[in-house]
């Protein structure tokens, strides 16, 4: 039965995506065919997404026998502990990159992402964070010359 | 014999030191790559494009390219010896590769397969030297309606026979386009979906989008759930020379792969899981024995494999001489070259004879190249399939963060990928399939200015794309693709029943 709510929310997302754009999309001009504006491409997208929603909502409700061959590849709920790692470590770099330069963003983000599984203890995500800082240094830095400094204080 | 003298200096192009030395690295990478579970073409691509901004275009795409043939190198390895699908196109090998392997015949596996790549790509880069000039003179005479038709059928190609629900696939497609509308409208100035941020004004970032889609939405959902490997597998190089009797009995399924291969490489919008399944379930089809099938049969290697080498060549053509990509990884590609400053369209092979007839021949030096490493390589790459998940994803997490920060020089294009990232994880986790988002996301700018050109000339006159007869020819195939998947759904959807080629590919993948 998990099946038929998928594709309830997969529907309900592209209803509300596509509603929403052409809402959007009524404020830039529209124009005619002959000579269109901005709006009218967007418009025809998002109202062309509704309506595939509501289709695939429509199908789900009709489709009652679950796990037909419909669905993609299938997807466990996501790690909690392991998408908040990686999350914070995005995070980490953009701060650390605009407010302290290459190396601690570096630093941040990998340690950060490592801390996220299950089976690395606070050592190893330590000593990828090192290994990769080096790899930035030696080839992000010095190389290829990232228009990043190393360290810095203050964006 | 035009051809053959381009082909002439092709070679000379791809053999020169610096276009060979970039082609050797993103053929190892992309074999490395496709090895290593958890990531492919598509995250390779996008990981090393930024690399490619300062070099030269025609080391650049010989690089990519490399990669992309390197993957599929390397896929079929992880999926022979270690049954571990981690590439869907791969997934129908390990059927019978896996079998293989556990007879203690996993080598000659895979020796069989590098021999069926080879031929299969050979045979695809002399349909792209003779089809693609031909393709080109037909493109010349094309106008915006024409354009406008040929991508409505690759999109809709792409998006309902890749994997999963051809609905889904459509809307996926959708968003692509939609995304491809963000920032300023070339013809009028206007801002577009900006949400008053002024880096939104250049539109979204290739690059981040793809690495949110493909790198951290990947990671999101595969972290703790990654299943750790462990294999015992001991390879001679001896093992890997089949014998005659096998060379013979794979002859005949590699010839009807390649065909299967260069036949779906040429349709824009097909994805290479969808060929390989379709060469796999044809070899079933025409065996004399087809109840032997996943125990370990020779063609049930031979002929998925040879049939993804020669789409991958074949792939090449409507990207470079339309400038409309099939799949995602090619639309990466060319989101490559068009950052060079280089439209692919009909005027590439005259105006940037280096780069096609380069490439090319590049294909053919990089295939050697392959042949020649992965025997000595092999039991490398056995030891790199066992890298453990938990310290490749923060690695990739780093590559990918600097990656998309060099690509503007900014750190605004990170805030991208964690949305796109998200996004695409919370898609994934609904089943939806996201690389067409990345098509549509491309081909967006071009469908909504060829749209808008057909009906400025034709003064609003939606009939301009059935006057013309190609483009009439290309609406009727959509037409009819559109039908038929309807039909099919419905008819799926009253008996319950399903059909083999998705059934499969879903138990795989």
């Amino acid at each position: 039965m998990m099946k038929l709510n998928k594709d309830y929310y997969g529907g309900a997302f592209m209803v509300i995506v596509g509603v929403s754009a052409a809402y959007v999309a009524t404020d830039y001009k529209i124009g005619t065919l002959a000579r269109m504006g901005p709006g009218f491409f967007p418009c025809a997208i998002g109202c062309l997404m509704a309506l595939v929603g509501l289709m695939m909502a429509f199908s789900a409700r009709f489709d009652s026998s679950p796990g037909t061959a419909t669905s993609g590849h299938k997807h466990e709920i996501p790690d909690l502990r392991g998408s908040i790692c990686l999350i914070l470590g995005v995070l980490a770099f953009i701060g650390c990159g605009t407010y302290l330069g290459l190396l601690p963003a570096t630093f941040a983000i990998v340690f950060i992402s490592a801390l996220g599984d299950r089976n690395n203890n606070l050592k190893q995500s330590l000593m990828l964070a090192v290994v990769m800082s080096l790899v930035a240094v030696v080839i992000f830095w010095w190389a290829l010359q990232i228009q990043l400094p190393l360290f810095k204080w203050g964006a | 014999m035009q051809s053959l003298n381009d082909l002439w200096f092709g070679f000379g192009v791809a053999l020169q030191g610096n276009n060979l030395m970039w082609s050797l690295f993103g053929v190892l990478i992309g074999n490395l790559i496709g090895v290593l579970p958890g990531m492919g073409a598509l995250s390779a691509i996008s990981i090393l494009l930024p690399l490619t901004y300062a070099m030269h275009p025609v080391p650049a795409i010989l690089m990519l390219a490399g990669i992309f043939y390197g993957s599929q190198y390397g896929g079929a390895i992880g999926a022979i010896l270690l049954n571990l699908p981690s590439h869907p196109p791969h997934a129908v090998t390990c059927l019978d590769g896996y079998p293989m392997t556990r007879a203690g015949k996993g080598g000659t596996a895979l020796g069989i397969t590098m021999i069926c790549s080879f031929f299969a790509a050979s045979v695809g880069i002399i349909v792209m030297i003779f089809a693609s000039p031909l393709l080109t003179a037909i493109a010349f005479k094309f106008g915006p309606a024409e354009i406008f038709s040929i991508m409505l059928l690759g999109l809709l190609a792409g998006s309902t026979m890749s994997r999963g629900s051809p609905l889904k696939g459509v809307a996926m497609t959708l968003f692509g386009l939609l995304c491809g509308t963000v920032g300023t409208d070339v013809n009028s100035g206007a801002m577009r979906f900006n949400f008053g941020i002024p880096e939104l004004s250049d539109g979204l970032e290739l690059v981040a989008l793809a690495m949110g889609l493909f790198g951290l939405a990947d990671f999101i959902l595969n972290v703790n759930h990654m299943k750790i490997i462990s294999a015992n597998t001991k390879l001679r190089i001896r093992d890997m020379r089949p014998s005659w009797a096998e060379m013979k009995e794979a002859f005949w399924p590699m010839v009807r792969g390649t065909g299967v291969g260069t036949l779906f490489g040429a349709m824009p919008g097909t994805g290479p899981t969808i060929t390989t399944f379709v060469a796999y379930a044809l070899e079933r089809k025409v065996s004399k024995t087809p109840e032997a099938f996943g125990t370990g049969m020779i063609a049930g290697v031979a002929a998925p494999e040879a049939s993804a080498h020669s789409k991958t060549q074949v792939d090449f053509i409507p990207t470079m001489s339309l400038g409309i990509p099939g799949d995602a990884v090619m639309a990466l590609i060319m989101g490559a070259l068009v950052i060079q400053g280089i439209q692919p369209g009909p005027q590439l092979i005259s105006e940037h004879p280096d780069i096609f007839w380069g490439l090319i021949a590049s294909f053919w030096v990089g295939n050697v190249i392959l042949m020649v490493l992965n025997v000595p390589l092999i039991g490398v790459w056995v030891k790199m399939l066992q890298v453990p998940y938990r310290y490749l994803f923060p690695s990739a997490m780093f590559f990918i963060a600097v990656g998309v920060f060099s690509t503007q020089n900014s750190l605004f294009q990170i805030w991208e990928v964690l949305v796109f990232g998200l996004l695409g994880a919370f898609l994934m986790s609904l089943d939806f399939s996201v690389a067409p988002i990345l098509l549509g996301f491309v081909l967006g700018p071009m469908v909504e200015e060829n749209f808008r050109r057909a009906l400025l000339l034709s003064r609003g006159d939606m009939m301009v794309f059935l006057q013309r007869p190609i483009s009439a020819t290309f609406v009727v195939i959509s037409a009819a693709l559109v039908l038929a998947i309807s039909w099919s759904t419905l008819r799926r959807g009253r008996k319950g029943s399903s059909k083999i080629v998705p059934a499969t590919a879903e138990q795989a993948a």
